[in-house]
């Protein structure tokens, strides 16, 4: 209790004494006239939030690409000491179960991304003005809410081929049991079902993934949905096209906007993907993608050279995704 | 080219108790411009959108040419329409715009291009053919919507308020375009609108809808001339008719000092004693000083002087709870606050049963 209490008391004084500071300059610069005052009164506001995003985002970017050539000398903790230059990288594309790690991230963007913002907007195309339409999308939306871990947890529930006899197997096996066939370990299985597809037990986490995914790009897109004018749907079916022409060449072409937003963001969540992969596999039987590949390396392995060279790749792999994305707005705003 | 046919349909809102339309009989004759009018809430833009495919039909069927299109989908009616909001498509060139029904259609791409050119031109859109709808005016848009439907060269025109988003003067000048390009390309036409200026100068006839209720089709002249009932005489014309209350004496109405006759057949069709007396403001004249006797005793309360004519916002000495509007001649010498003699056309009365509202033949 007197500990608990001592750091709530910790915690009190230090934002105390950082308001404290604000309010000092805040007074100090109402002393000043004229434009000097104008510029000096910005920092209280807006400076602590340019020092935040330097000391928590700029510099530990700059460190991690600083650390990816060096590696350390098994040492504790971050502890690096040894220019090695693109060793790491070199080490990362030489590795065989590389080509893995970052084949299982190609289709995580494909197919985590293709299906979440398909689903998506097939589901905000026909909950619009459907009767409980609100029923249909809370419903779609709900697991969006559920941490990725939390998921992750209640899949291998479901995928589970347990060796307890209690339970023997999750709801997966006991639904493919009606039909006769045999439990079998989902998470386990590497093969695919067609050539050149992903691995079944990747299949399934994407699933999760798609899961989740798939509420948030719903509720945007129908939001983009419901804001194309009623008119330019009814001139297109008067001017002879099918519900599904208008869906393809009016609804579509008038949300891409928010299309690309959303999809974008999608890539980039699928990216970081590494909750799902940690909690269902660790990462093992061929599902690793590079976001878990980097937290091994990193921590559980202590290679904090190697796996800043991993995020370091992963950083130049959303880039250009980004860039998409500023650039689509910027003409959205220019189409106004 | 085809003529339309309403029989007694209808259309009634969900959750709604009265008809949006209510058992709307209506001929339209192939090549016929027909003006669908009324205040706001009337059913015509329903009656049009039940033509268009784009409300169903609870009740009754409609027909264009000898096609029964009561359950058909708009994409196979063959019409085209022009929307109030022009509704073009914002991601497309107004060439592609223009274009859309045809390429869906799947016509090859050079008869598409030749189409699509044909109308620019009757429209002096061809500048403008690779521009965005954004990057134009609004008057250029209104041209684009009509582009898009003349290039079909469809069964029918539907119009709903095509000029309502244009300024003042341009609406003017594309009225009497649009009016002479129907008559040259001869297509049936439904066009909506809630000013009646726009019904009276473009329809061939005119359809006056009330609460979901055909009140009268017939010509501009017609309507302005022979109004069925009162709200129709109301409607039409600007400013309104005054109707005048009068009670039946023999084969006189009596309003104030005002006598006016009825005709044998106009009495015995009288259901009751009252009668409705409408007088349109320019067949009431201030009188000269010679037949004062016979005229309605005014209080002016207000001149409104329009230059080339006046009209005059009275109240009668008699009834001072009820206005009565008259016209005189411009630059005129009535000044507000004076009592003057107004004294109707005999020959231009209008004349309905109170207690029906429907007007009584002479």
């Amino acid at each position: 209790m007197v500990e608990l209490g001592k750091t709530f008391l910790q915690a009190a004084i230090g934002i105390g004494a950082f308001l404290a500071i604000i309010l000092l300059i805040y007074g100090l610069t109402t002393l000043l006239r004229g434009r000097a005052k104008e510029r000096a009164q910005i920092f209280p506001f807006l400076g602590f939030a340019v020092i935040f995003l330097i000391v928590g985002l700029a510099i530990p970017a700059i460190r991690t690409i600083i650390t990816s050539f060096y590696t350390n000398k098994g040492g504790t903790g971050l502890n690096v000491d040894t220019y090695i230059g693109l060793k790491n990288y070199r080490q990362i594309f030489a590795d065989p179960k590389t080509r893995m790690t970052l084949l299982n991230n190609l289709w995580w963007v494909i197919l985590g991304t293709g299906f979440s913002v398909g689903v998506g907007l097939i589901v905000a195309r026909t909950a619009d003005n459907m009767k409980n339409e609100r029923l249909w999308k809370t419903l779609i939306f709900l697991p969006t809410v559920i941490s990725m871990v939390g998921a992750g947890i209640i899949w291998r529930f479901i995928l589970t081929k347990s060796s307890d006899p209690k339970h023997e197997f999750g709801l997966l096996n006991s639904l493919t049991g009606v039909f006769g066939a045999k439990p079998r370990a989902w998470l386990l299985q590497q093969q695919n079902y067609l050539p050149g597809l992903p691995h079944v037990n990747t299949s399934l986490l994407i699933i999760v993934f798609v899961w989740i995914q798939a509420g948030f790009c719903t509720t945007v897109l129908s939001a983009a949905v419901k804001g194309v004018p009623d008119s330019l749907g009814e001139a297109g079916r008067i001017d002879g096209a099918t519900e599904f022409q208008v869906f393809r060449k009016i609804t579509i072409p008038y949300v891409m906007p928010t299309i690309i937003a959303v999809t974008t963001t999608t890539i980039i969540a699928v990216l970081k993907v590494f909750d799902i992969v940690q909690s269902m596999t660790g990462g093992n039987y061929n599902t690793n993608v590079l976001a878990n590949e980097m937290f091994d390396k990193a921590i559980p392995q202590n290679r904090p050279g190697y796996g800043s060279a991993l995020a370091v790749i992963l950083f130049v792999v959303v880039v250009p995704v980004v860039i998409l994305n500023l650039r689509s707005q910027r003409r959205a705003r220019e189409l106004g | 080219m085809a003529a339309v046919l309403f029989e007694k349909a209808s259309r009634i809102y969900p959750g709604s108790p009265h008809p949006a339309v209510d058992n709307l009989d209506l001929q339209i004759d192939d090549g016929e411009f027909l003006v669908l009018v009324g205040p706001s809430g009337c059913g015509k833009s329903t009656t049009l959108r039940m033509l268009a495919g784009l409300e169903p039909i609870d009740g009754g069927s409609v027909f264009i040419g000898t096609t029964d299109v009561t359950m058909l989908p708009p994409r196979e009616r063959d019409i085209a329409m022009v929307f109030q909001s022009y509704a073009l498509y914002p991601h497309m060139t107004v060439g592609e715009n223009i274009g859309f029904h045809l390429k869906v259609k799947r016509l090859p791409k050079d008869e598409i291009k030749k189409r699509v050119l044909q109308a620019a031109e009757i429209l002096d859109l061809v500048p403008y053919l690779e521009r965005k709808p954004a990057k134009l005016s609004g008057g250029q848009r209104q041209r684009v919507a009509m582009g898009r439907a003349i290039v079909r060269q469809p069964q029918v025109f539907l119009m709903d308020e095509p000029l309502s988003n244009l300024d003042a003067k341009l609406r003017v000048s594309t009225r009497t375009q649009i009016a002479a390009l129907q008559r040259r390309l001869g297509v049936t036409t439904v066009y909506v609108t809630h000013d009646q200026v726009e019904a009276m100068t473009m329809g061939d006839r005119v359809a006056v809808l009330r609460d979901g209720i055909l009140q009268q089709c017939a010509t501009p002249r017609d309507l302005f001339t022979r109004p069925l009932n009162t709200f129709v005489a109301g409607f039409i014309g600007s400013p309104s008719m005054n109707m005048l209350p009068c009670v039946v004496d023999g084969d006189l109405g009596r309003f104030g000092t005002l006598q006016l006759p009825l005709t044998p057949s106009q009495r015995t069709a009288l259901t009751t004693d009252k009668v409705t007396i409408g007088v349109r403001p320019e067949a009431l004249k201030m009188a000269s000083s010679d037949d004062e006797t016979k005229g309605l005793a005014v209080t002016i309360l207000t001149v409104e002087e329009l230059g080339s004519d006046a009209f005059l916002y009275c109240t009668p000495v008699d009834h001072p709870q009820m206005s009565v509007v008259a016209r005189a001649e411009g630059l005129s010498s009535a000044r507000p606050g004076s009592t003057v003699m107004l004294v109707p056309d005999l020959a231009a009365l209008h004349v309905f049963d109170t207690a029906t509202g429907d007007r009584l033949a002479e």
